[in-house]
């Protein structure tokens, strides 16, 4: 069978199902509150909204690979592509760009122009240290990281801390080939 | 590229003006979402009655807001109709007609029947993309009300082990309700309850609604 040819971001979201991104944005508060009322320490709200997308990102990765036909990307560059044009707007219905990139191809950073998780949120005084949307920084590691991409992903840009755009550093740490269960000579 | 016009910055996020509301996500990345939240409060309760509870609370922070998001959208909604369909007068019936319709589409909804008919259609309407599938006067007692649906948006990945019994997560969309319920001034109690269908495989699940005490005479007054 011929390879199907990859379908583009837009194609893609507007065939999958939809939802009122209202009601995500004010799920996602909702969670950020639980998490703040159950655990108070900002730095372990953000890691376990850490671990939260992690968690996201290992499934959601399947889903991706899918419903998008990419192909196996040749470099870390297509793979920063993918996930702004391809990945952000199949689930969020946004498009990122990437810029910034490193000498050695191995750190750039994907910038969002908006993002529908931080709709009518602002940021009180006692919260300062709070990444707001650190779930999409799990989210990335976690899809990369089942695609044998060991990445570091951190914030440098946030709208909510009074920046102008929100910009994630995604830098590759290595790739870990892919390990057969099975020996060989068996 | 020359000339990309930056974006507007706003000081304090109340004046930041709200969108339409038209934007959407993937369905996916909702149900993600929901997953997570349920999977954090499995971790940290002792029991399923803990759990629904935590879920309601939740949906109650999230139906306080909406009720808020939909009664303000509303009101600028009927303002720019009205303003709209009046150019053809003389400015001052304009200007007259612009504030009734003003008004009107401020109004708070006081009575029984209008709060849930505002629930049942407007409210998973902007949610979930449609109607509740049937709205229900309970038989038994004056002050239990119930709308149903086929599949509630919430539960359509979710599957129950069998030592959870009666556990629903619709106690989300439960709260959500109570919490638009509450702040309408409209307090209740609400729970959420799978209803098994003949000839289907997944089973209704109806949102109970039992009004407080005072509701009930307050709408008896009203007549």
């Amino acid at each position: 069978m011929a390879p199907v040819a990859p379908r583009s971001g837009d194609a893609i979201f507007a065939n999958v199902e939809r939802v009122n991104a209202e009601l995500f944005t004010l799920t996602y508060g909702a969670i950020v509150r639980q998490l703040l009322t159950d655990l108070e320490e900002v730095e372990e709200v953000n890691k376990q909204l850490d671990e939260m997308g992690y968690n996201i990102g290992v499934r959601l990765i399947d889903e991706f690979l899918a419903k998008s036909n990419v192909s196996r990307c040749v470099d870390f560059k297509e793979t920063a592509e993918v996930i702004a044009k391809v990945g952000f707007k199949m689930f969020l219905g946004i498009t990122a760009t990437v810029t910034n990139w490193d000498a050695d191809g191995t750190s750039c950073s994907l910038v969002l122009e908006d993002n529908p998780l931080v709709d009518f949120v602002e940021l009180p005084d006692t919260c300062q240290g709070l990444y707001y949307c650190n779930i999409l920084s799990g989210v990335i590691r976690g899809g990369l990281e089942m695609v044998s991409m060991k990445t570091e992903v951190t914030w440098l840009r946030d709208m909510l801390r009074g920046d102008d755009a929100y910009e994630l550093q995604v830098k590759l740490l290595k790739q870990v080939p892919e390990e057969y269960p099975y020996k060989d000579d068996e | 590229m020359i000339g990309v016009g930056k974006i507007k910055q706003y000081t304090n996020v109340l004046e930041k003006p709200i969108n339409k509301g038209k934007q959407e996500v993937s369905l996916s990345a909702f149900a993600f979402l929901f997953s997570e939240l349920v999977q954090y409060n499995q971790t940290h309760v002792d029991n399923i009655a803990e759990l629904e509870r935590r879920l309601e609370d939740a949906g109650y922070a999230v139906g306080a807001r909406v009720l808020e998001l939909l009664c303000h959208r509303e009101k600028l909604c009927h303002i720019s109709w009205a303003g709209f369909e009046s150019l053809s007068f003389p400015s001052h019936v304009w200007i007259r007609l612009f504030v009734e319709t003003a008004i009107e589409g401020n109004r708070r909804e006081t009575r029984l029947l209008g709060i849930l008919s505002f629930v049942h259609s407007t409210v998973w309407k902007v949610l979930f993309g449609k109607v509740a599938d049937s709205l229900e006067k309970g038989t038994e007692h004056e002050d239990e009300y119930m709308i149903s649906e086929k599949e509630l948006l919430v539960n359509r990945f979710i599957s129950i082990p069998k030592d959870m019994g009666t556990f629903n997560c619709g106690a989300f969309v439960a709260g959500i309700v109570r919490g638009v319920l509450d702040s309408a001034g409209f307090p209740a109690v609400v729970t959420a309850h799978f209803v098994p269908v003949e000839g289907q495989q997944r089973p209704r699940t109806t949102i109970l609604i039992k009004f407080a005490e005072e509701v009930l005479q307050r709408e008896a007054r009203l007549g």
